[in-house]
């Protein structure tokens, strides 16, 4: 076991997490004025942008990798043309992976920031377009500040879920070392191969820091909830 | 001066109406706006700030805020307004909510010591009184030095100590700031010291405006006074009859005949008045 240990490789760990800190940023900046949109919008759009968001949820992960690698694939007019112009591939190599967690992602970031918009007091917003400040201003002076609890859950319940990402990560990224195999699928391919001694090593160290992740959250969520009643 | 003229489609919970408004306003004026809840008050207000659209125009001075081709953001609108429910920033304190809407540290001083709040100016609104979160929502009202201060029943989530406090406060503003103010109100009191003109809406349109001591005292008959409440109970003690009737927030009790008795029932609208010695009861609204 401490043999194990001290010829442990650490490589699919920090593939998985540079793959979930990257998703993260990039779903977070593209979901924010999203988010924003849909919590004040009363288009008749919105279902279908709310229902194509919660996708991910309820698709099995191998249909949304097949689609994203339908798309993706330099076959794909927009494979072909990432190819073409700019050289690159975007599937079997990392930032295919990412564009793929980024859909996989895309609900655990949106909803949360949806609602967390959707709680604040429309007459603060109001106040302060009034105080003559832009709906941008407003979001990032006034929004954002008073509903932190919804910021930290979307960032990190994004980041864990990605992960956590497996089906999606096997479609679209095989596994090559140091590239697309991230833990889940390293985990994965030594049970396969019967290796148990890592896979049990590997697995114990993921369900910790998901674990440690998911109390933390918690635990600023309590407290910033005690701060509000009390202060 | 403002000139209001507009139009606007109501989807009211009852019936649709239409919002239809001819008003003009005098700089300076201090205007209250009364009526039943759902007759198009805080609409008009809304309209007023630009967070609802309408057809119409508006015009304040020289500047037009809405006609058919413009409609002026609120953003742009040299507008104040004070919410019911103080709509204060959480995440700042008492005096950066000020300097949020205009970097002018000696105004906000200078109205945080109108109002009483200098010593409160590093905390935070979740920390205060309703009272105190009120004063502040008016100080940042202020702060842009507005030439309309919209206010949305301001005062009916306090109690009547600080409701009469805030009223001499926001007397005093008006006076030092020359402001014209519309506000939405339903207590007769508060209309009658602070307003100088009220306009009462009924159904979106306007069916009374004039001085709020025309308006208010309607007294009818030769009675001396006359109150009007809720009958809350009729009790019979030995021969006689007693009925408790909920004035405001006040119970009174009053002796009444036997006819009167059968005549009135629990939950009754009635008027209570009297001429000389003899107070009367009568019932004006029947509870079924």
């Amino acid at each position: 076991m401490l043999e194990a240990l001290s010829t442990l490789e650490l490589t699919p760990f920090v593939l998985s997490f540079k793959l979930a800190g990257l998703t993260t940023i990039i779903l977070f900046i593209l979901c924010l004025p999203f988010a924003w949109w849909l919590s004040q919008t009363s288009s008749k759009s919105k279902p279908i942008f709310e229902a194509i968001t919660a996708l991910p949820l309820v698709l099995p992960p191998s249909v949304l990798g097949f689609y994203i690698l339908v798309i993706l694939s330099h076959n794909s007019p927009v494979g072909a043309f990432f190819d073409e112009y700019f050289g690159i591939k975007l599937v079997f190599n990392f930032s295919g992976l990412v564009i793929a967690s980024c859909f996989y992602s895309l609900p655990f970031m949106v909803q949360p920031l949806q609602s967390g918009f959707a709680s604040i007091n429309k007459n603060m917003l109001e106040a302060s377009y009034i105080a003559g400040k832009s709906k941008t201003q407003t979001v990032f002076r006034v929004a954002l500040p008073n509903m932190k609890p919804a910021v930290m859950t979307a960032i990190i319940v994004s980041f864990a879920h990605t992960v956590g990402e497996f089906g999606v990560v096997l479609m679209l990224g095989g596994s090559i070392p140091g590239e697309t195999k991230v833990a889940s699928v390293a985990i994965y391919e030594m049970v396969e191969i019967m290796d148990y001694t890592n896979a049990h090593i590997y697995s114990a160290i993921m369900l910790l820091i998901s674990f440690s992740v998911l109390l933390s959250v918690y635990i600023f969520n309590q407290k910033t909830k005690a701060i509000g009643q009390f202060r | 001066m403002i000139k209001i003229d507009i139009k606007k489609e109501l989807f009211g919970s009852q019936k649709d109406m239409l919002l239809n408004i001819n008003l003009e306003i005098k700089q300076g004026e201090f205007l209250a706006l009364s009526g039943v809840s759902g007759s198009g008050k805080t609409t008009l207000l809304r309209v007023l700030a630009g967070f609802e659209d309408a057809q119409g125009g508006i015009s304040v001075d020289d500047e037009i805020w809405l006609d058919a081709k413009t409609t002026l953001a609120p953003q742009k609108r040299a507008i104040g307004f004070v919410f019911q429910d103080y709509a204060l920033f959480n995440n700042m304190s008492v005096l950066q909510n000020l300097l949020f809407v205009k970097k002018d540290k000696t105004l906000a001083s200078h109205l945080l010591s109108i109002t009483e709040l200098s010593e409160l100016k590093d905390r935070h609104p979740n920390t205060l009184s309703g009272g105190q979160k009120q004063r502040v929502a008016l100080c940042r009202a202020m702060m842009g030095q507005p030439k309309l201060l919209l206010m949305d029943e301001p005062l009916s989530a306090l109690d009547s100590k600080m409701r009469t406090k805030l009223q001499s406060e926001i007397l005093v503003l008006h006076k030092e700031f020359k402001t014209t103010v519309i506000m939405v109100s339903h207590d007769p009191s508060e209309i009658y010291r602070l307003a100088s003109r009220v306009v009462v809406l009924e159904q979106g349109i306007i069916i009374n405006e004039g001085k709020p001591k025309d308006i208010l005292l309607k007294t009818s008959g030769s009675q001396k006074f006359s109150f009007s409440g809720e009958l809350l109970d009729i009790k019979k003690v030995d021969v006689i009859f007693i009925a408790i009737v909920a004035i405001g927030q006040q119970l009174v009790e009053v002796v009444i005949t036997q006819d009167e008795a059968k005549n009135l029932n629990i939950g009754d609208r009635v008027e209570l008045s009297t001429k000389a010695f003899t107070p009367m009861i009568h019932c004006t609204k029947p509870a079924k």
